[in-house]
């Protein structure tokens, strides 16, 4: 019965009102990020937190992975997007594009940064030049967590600590109180069902 | 289109950890915290000697209206007084 009416929401997702009633029901609903950026336009708190949920690990790891801050001034730059962020979100000409404009934010904000530090200033492009490349590689990062949230939530979960939390199987066993002797196997399954939800992405975007 | 197969992707989500946990959390809690700049920014309108405070120690008048006082919030504090 479920799957039917989960094939009905979205067109239900354009209209404000359903959504609520269709996530009331316990059935969960994953907003396009325009969706989300409009929300979160409209004052929606809960829109605003799952926003800054979904674009948190990028925001991160383009400030420690691409321009390699030091962790008192990623904080500060990670507070500091998120905050110009609500600040500003008004100003979003395409709120498909939420994902660029935080990059682009992100790298400005890492570049004064660094501009502005005593000790390790950026010498010359190449930093940034490297710092780009990474950030290209994140937005494959992010494609590939957008897709395993789609995934069962048990997989979700065993995946992301397994491999982003870098968690032991005797550590995800206790968590998740199943046999830590069976982790293994289940990793590998959720990494074959997240290839075809990656497959299936990347067929529908190729058919667009 | 990318090929992946499992190796690679689990590559992929090694190289994306989550952020800090208070960090996310206080990036979430940003619209509450606005809330408090408001009310802060309100009353040092009408209270000059609570707008001195302000201005003097604004981490301390901050931490009174339970906002996390940021580099950015702070500054964005000062501008607002300064309008």
């Amino acid at each position: 019965m479920a799957q039917p009416f989960l094939g009905a929401v979205p067109a239900l997702i354009v209209s404000y009102g359903p959504v609520d009633a269709v996530q009331a029901m316990g059935l969960r609903v994953e907003l396009t990020d325009a969706q989300l950026v409009a929300r979160c336009r409209m004052g929606d708190h809960d829109a605003w937190r799952e926003l800054v949920d979904r674009f948190s690990r990028y925001v991160y790891a383009i400030a420690v992975q691409g321009f390699k801050l030091h962790e008192h001034d990623a904080e500060d730059v990670f507070q500091e997007v998120f905050t110009r962020a609500y600040e500003h979100l008004h100003k979003l000409r395409d709120d498909e594009a939420i994902r660029p404009w935080l990059a682009q934010l992100t790298r400005r904000l890492c570049i004064d940064r660094l501009r502005a530090g005593s000790a390790e200033q950026l010498d010359d492009d190449v930093e940034i030049a490297d710092a780009d490349d990474t950030i290209a590689r994140l937005d494959e990062s992010l494609a590939v967590h957008e897709a395993l949230s789609a995934l069962p939530g048990n997989c979700q979960e065993i995946l992301d600590r397994f491999f982003a939390r870098d968690e032991s199987y005797h550590t995800i066993g206790d968590a998740l109180d199943i046999p830590s002797g069976t982790i293994a196997s289940r990793i590998s399954r959720c990494l074959t069902k997240l290839r075809v939800e990656m497959e299936g992405r990347n067929s529908g975007a190729s058919a667009s | 289109m990318p090929r992946y197969d499992e190796e690679k992707l689990g590559e992929i989500l090694s190289a994306f950890p989550p952020a800090p946990q208070s960090w996310v959390k206080a990036a979430q809690d940003i619209p509450l915290a606005q809330r408090g700049l408001d009310e802060i920014v309100e009353r040092a309108d009408v209270d000059d000697e609570y707008r001195r405070r302000v201005i003097e120690d604004p981490e301390a008048v901050l931490e009174e209206a339970d906002v996390v006082a940021h580099a950015e919030t702070i500054e964005i504090l000062r501008r607002r007084l300064d309008k």
